[in-house]
């Protein structure tokens, strides 16, 4: 899932301040899984807002609403007059939904959080980073274990020198993924794989190569 | 062994003698006085100068720029460069500049994350690894091609080199991870300083159980300490080093005054040790800003005169 966090409120203050009638409005999808954008988030977000617009004596209405999720067309039809209510939109959708939504909206639609990453709920209240959605994945290759999202170097033949302990170079609170990948080959009986070198990665596929887009024909047709 | 190109370090190795190399870091400024004073310094002393690519991420003058200066003074440079700041094309076209110098030896590496220098906030690169470097450097200089197919016109001729870190994590693929550098075309090998003979002994046994040590040139690497606590701050704080703990009371046991000069002393006997070693060819010596201290060394080992090739 994508993962976001709040921005401080004093930036999302700056944001809204000079609107008369501000939407908080969540995305009740991956951002609430991270319990930070979804409609929960935002209708708590909405009355820390209102505070802080008394206690700046800023004459403002704040509402809160949300739907399924922000980056799909569908779900913003029963929401449409809540939208059209407000001169200004604070979206706690993660990047994806606050561009989505914008395109449809002729009014500012302000990001709630900072978008962090793709990934997985390690734990209540841990989530921590799988994939960078390179389009080319080489997970078969690596054990399972993704070297590009999970090494800060993307080392693709690893580890690099600066492997201890089963830690990378940069923080011993971070796993080196190379270790990882090692000892996932072992548990799988895979060792021999280690020493085959993985060509140099064609990243046309990734970021680099620009925006990426897919289209599935026989879904466009079919519906 | 023949040499194939026209490196003095692949020289020195191929007629069978113990090769010796240094280092020096480019300056944080444009002056090139010091750079150019510090291999004055250790330059009939070595086969070699290896120049470091902005090394610990901290921002100095070009590792190009620097050999280049070497090379007009008529000595040996090893151009040192990472992946971190350069994608292919940058990295391919670095090469080509090199070779326009005829600077014959480089060494690939992957270079430490951004975080520990001075641009912390900054993007890494990383298009290519270390290995992928190697290979992309044998593809320009064996075969004449770029990595993108085409034809160069007067491809460079380098002795390509790696590092190795004995004492790496994870302990299983250390010997392997070598066998990988040398499968990527790794024609010599500087290692991580050693303090950990021990350990560095049983790791070249497992090199030479597979013949490695045939197939690419060993240099070992030494870093004379220059007090107890240079040594406490190595077996702490830099990742992937192995200082055990022998190293540091040997030097704190020492009167603080005595303990650069018993640093000193522990290289030479290192070396000394180190020469019985089958598989090691040569010795990279990496005297960080104590370049004065690198003839010393390499007299007292036994090293010099340097072989003229
Ligand atoms: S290899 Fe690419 S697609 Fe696969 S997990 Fe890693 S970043 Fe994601
Ligand atoms: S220590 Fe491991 S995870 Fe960290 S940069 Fe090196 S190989 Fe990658």
């Amino acid at each position: 899932m994508i993962v976001g966090e709040q921005k401080p409120l004093e930036e999302l203050w700056e944001s809204i301040k000079d609107h008369k009638k501000v939407l908080v409005f969540g995305c009740n999808t991956c951002v609430a899984v991270c319990q930070q954008g979804g409609n929960k988030e935002a209708e708590i977000l909405a009355s820390l807002l209102r505070m802080k617009a008394t206690q700046e004596g800023v004459d403002m209405e704040i509402q809160d609403s949300g739907i399924e999720r922000q980056c799909e067309h569908e779900f913003f039809e029963k929401t449409e007059e809540r939208v059209e209510w407000a001169d200004a939109v604070l979206s706690t959708a993660c990047g994806i939904g606050v561009q989505f939504m914008a395109e449809k909206y002729p009014k500012p639609i302000y990001p709630g959080l900072n978008t962090t990453f793709l990934g997985a709920v390690e734990e209540l209240g841990v989530y921590t980073e799988r994939c960078q959605a390179c389009g080319q994945c080489i997970l078969a290759q690596t054990g399972g274990i993704c070297p590009i999202a999970r090494c800060a170097k993307r080392v693709m033949n690893g580890p690099c020198g600066g492997s201890t302990n089963g830690k990378c170079e940069i923080s011993k609170d971070v796993d080196c993924a190379w270790q990882l990948i090692v000892d996932r080959l072992k548990l799988l009986g895979r060792m021999d794989d280690y020493e085959k070198l993985t060509p140099i990665k064609d990243w046309s596929s990734d970021r680099a190569g620009g925006p990426r887009k897919l289209v599935r024909e026989d879904v466009q047709h079919d519906s | 062994m023949t040499a194939k190109t026209p490196s003095k370090l692949e020289k020195v190795l191929a007629a069978g003698h113990f090769a010796v190399t240094s280092e020096c870091g480019p300056p944080r400024g444009s002056d090139p006085t010091e750079i150019v004073e510090k291999a004055e310094i250790i330059k009939d002393h070595v086969d070699a100068i290896n120049i470091t690519d902005n090394q610990t991420s901290v921002c100095r003058t070009c590792s190009l720029a620097v050999c280049i200066r070497l090379k007009t003074m008529g000595l040996e440079p090893v151009l040192q460069m990472v992946t971190r700041d350069r994608n292919r094309i940058a990295l391919q076209s670095d090469i080509l500049g090199a070779a326009h110098w005829d600077i014959n030896n480089i060494l690939c590496l992957s270079g430490d994350h951004q975080s520990f220098g001075d641009s912390s906030k900054g993007q890494n690169v990383h298009d290519l690894d270390s290995m992928q470097l190697l290979q992309t450097v044998r593809l320009m200089c064996d075969e004449g091609k770029f990595l993108g197919g085409d034809d160069i016109k007067r491809p460079p001729q380098m002795f390509a080199g790696a590092a190795a870190n004995p004492f790496a994590d994870p302990f299983e693929i250390r010997v392997a991870r070598l066998a990988k550098k040398v499968a990527a075309g790794a024609q010599f090998i500087q290692t991580q300083c050693i303090y950990n003979l021990d350990k560095f002994e049983e790791w070249m046994k497992g090199v030479r159980d597979r013949g490695l040590h045939e197939k690419t040139a060993i240099m070992a690497g030494l870093t004379p300490m220059k007090s107890a606590g240079m040594a406490r701050y190595m077996k702490n704080r830099v990742p992937g080093m192995d200082v055990p703990d022998e190293v540091v009371k040997r030097l704190a046991d020492t009167p603080k005054e005595k303990q650069a000069e018993e640093g000193i002393k522990m290289c030479i006997e290192s070396i000394q040790r180190l020469k019985e070693v089958e598989g090691v060819r040569g010795f990279h010596i990496m005297a960080i800003e104590w370049e004065e201290k690198v003839p010393g060394i390499v007299e007292a080992a036994g090293l010099y005169p340097r072989p003229e090739v």
